[in-house]
């Protein structure tokens, strides 16, 4: 039985230079994975890489032991969906936008969207609270919402592995809290496994269960939160001095930075 | 979402409506005023009078025509928009225009035209077409996959350097040559060869049907293409193909009519303007649309001088561009225009 999800010796980069190399983890079905790292350190370059959008020199992306990379087009689609940073500047109404992740299932001479296209868009736009807001219009959304809907027109892809990258980087706290939570919700309900690239590392370490965090292109070390968030690990990977404690509430990690100011008052 | 084809139905009954009273307007028409309700009657028994001559062999012909080759433009137009994602962009952008003008040219100051041979015009348009057309695909080329912004700027490059060798010929060109240089610029409907006529509504007619084969990824590439990747669009292949069928249709356009300018840009922002961005309702309503438009425009030029014609471009820019601005001024949202 091959594994869920499964990188072996990933290299890959823009031209001749290699921004990743030797790339290896597992993500076990039904998990939450967030890959964390300083700017630089590979992230986007490793999720292209998965994506496809960016062609790897050497390693394989397994998705049941199948190469994600040796994919049709439409097949991959219904495997893997994705949702990016990136604010939609589309004039396309919100259902419209949602009844795109049925793309492809659709048959090449189709014209007309099915039933179930509509039953299945319907219900993920009330799954992600965003079904009071099918005719308005993308463009007119603020951020959170628009990023909902990315979240529902992954959905209605139905896929095995949803793959996000950064999606909370335009978005205030109630928001960010809003998207994770939902993420979250359908990583338990529906057993979706997520794999996150997140930038904040008490929200990675708030939400995943596993993490990986990058150092210059190669795994530093991935493991639990509590495995990974420690004052050594991000001290060696982003050269900031921090102070780690945990939860009180959540039992897990939280970085604290110091400023500059306050450690030299400490050291006098 | 019934709701939704219903109103696309009723759009494409309005605009063959539309479309079908233009016509009937072009059909009465012209030097001689022929009235509608005798229009039936002479196309079915008149046969050998003067009227069925003049509806028959000139208006007829040339109505048909002016709607391929509307269509065609309009068709090239929204469909180039739409891989662009920019709305500026319009079939002449990319240089075949200006490679058809040369080819042209080339072969008016040659002296090739006079050879006899049958219609040299419109095949040394073609070939100049081509060779535009070939070297902007070529030059965009990046290890096999075609970079869509690069082909903008390359397309654009290429118009400039195939204006300014216009400029070249036309400064160099005997007075008696120039006037056929520039009237076959300027762009006319006048087409009296009946297999040209055909051969446009034809291509047009079956590139239509075939832009209707790549609905999935016109629409996916409304968000990017990147995007339309994640949706599982084979974007390398279908943007080939789309930039393939824009460059047959405005090619032929091109050689056949000369460069009739403005249709191709402001229909296609015309329509989206008013029905949206839904690549299955918007390519069909976008060649009536333009098809409508242009015989329009071409009864107004060979009327309203009468004995002489004005040029048609001179009318599809003050119709097309005035009836824009307004619908412009009048829209609340012109991001609509943005994809």
């Amino acid at each position: 039985m091959p594994d869920f999800f499964e990188i072996q010796n990933l290299t890959a980069g823009y031209g001749h230079d290699f921004h990743i190399r030797n790339i290896s983890f597992n993500i076990p079905k039904g998990s939450f994975t967030g890959i964390i790292g300083p700017n630089g350190s590979g992230k986007t370059t490793l999720f292209k890489s998965v994506t496809c959008e960016l062609i790897s020199k050497t390693g394989s992306i397994l998705l049941h032991g199948k190469d994600v990379r040796k994919m049709a087009f439409k097949e991959k689609a219904q495997n893997l969906a994705i949702v990016t940073q990136d604010i939609e500047t589309a004039y396309i109404p919100v259902q419209e936008y949602v009844l795109m992740g049925r793309i492809p299932y659709h048959h090449r001479f189709q014209f007309f969207e099915t039933k179930q296209d509509l039953e299945i868009v319907q219900n993920f736009m009330e799954l992600t609270g965003i079904a009071h807001l099918k005719d308005k219009y993308l463009n007119h959304l603020s951020g959170g919402e628009q990023q909902l809907a990315n979240i529902a027109k992954a959905l209605a892809q139905e896929p095995e592995l949803l793959l996000l990258d950064e999606p909370t980087s335009h978005l205030d706290i109630t928001h960010q809290v809003q998207v994770l939570n939902l993420v979250q919700r359908l990583n338990e309900q529906l057993g979706l496994t997520v794999l996150m690239v997140v930038h904040d590392l008490n929200l990675a370490s708030e939400y995943c269960d596993q993490l990986i965090m990058l150092k210059n292109g190669r795994i530093h070390i991935k493991g639990s939160p509590e495995e990974v968030l420690t004052y050594d690990h991000i001290e060696q990977v982003y050269n900031t001095l921090v102070v780690t404690k945990v939860n009180p509430v959540s039992g897990r990690p939280f970085v604290f930075l110091v400023s500059e100011k306050v450690i030299r008052q400490m050291k006098q | 979402m019934q709701k939704k084809y219903l109103t696309w139905g009723m759009m494409i009954i309005l605009m063959l409506v539309i479309a079908l009273i233009v016509v009937l307007y072009s059909l009465s028409t012209g030097e001689l005023r022929i009235p509608l309700l005798k229009i039936p009657g002479i196309l079915m028994h008149g046969e050998g009078g003067v009227e069925y001559t003049i509806l028959h062999n000139i208006r007829l012909p040339r109505i048909v025509f002016g709607m391929a080759i509307g269509g065609a433009l309009s068709l090239a137009g929204v469909i180039l928009q739409g891989v662009y994602r920019n709305p500026l962009v319009e079939p002449y952008t990319l240089g075949i225009s200006g490679g058809a003008a040369v080819g042209v040219a080339l072969s008016i100051v040659f002296g090739i035209h006079l050879t006899h041979l049958i219609n040299i015009l419109p095949v040394s348009g073609f070939v100049g077409a081509l060779t535009t057309t070939f070297l902007v695909y070529v030059l965009s080329l990046k290890q096999g996959k075609l970079l869509i912004h690069k082909m903008i700027l390359t397309g654009v490059m290429i118009s400039f350097i195939a204006s300014s060798f216009m400029m070249f010929l036309l400064a160099t060109t005997k007075a008696e040559d120039l006037h056929s240089i520039i009237f076959w610029i300027m762009g006319s409907l006048d087409e009296t060869n009946s297999g040209l006529i055909y051969l446009s509504v034809v291509v047009s007619v079956v590139c239509l049907i075939a832009s209707y084969l790549f609905i999935q990824p016109l629409n996916a590439l409304r968000l990017g293409e990147e995007k339309a990747r994640h949706l599982g669009i084979n974007t390398d292949v279908a943007i080939k193909l789309l930039f393939l069928i824009s460059s047959v249709l405005t090619g032929l356009c091109v050689s056949v009519a000369g460069i009739i300018g403005f249709v191709g840009l402001i229909i296609p922002q015309l329509v989206r303007l008013i029905i949206g961005n839904d690549f299955r309702i918007l390519l069909i309503i976008s060649f009536i649309t333009g098809g409508a438009f242009l015989v329009f425009c071409d009864t107004i030029a060979r009327t309203i001088i009468s004995p002489n014609e004005l040029p048609i471009g001179v009318i599809t820019g003050i119709i097309g561009g005035s009836v824009f601005v307004v619908v412009l001024t009048r829209t609340k949202s012109i991001s609509k225009l943005a994809g």
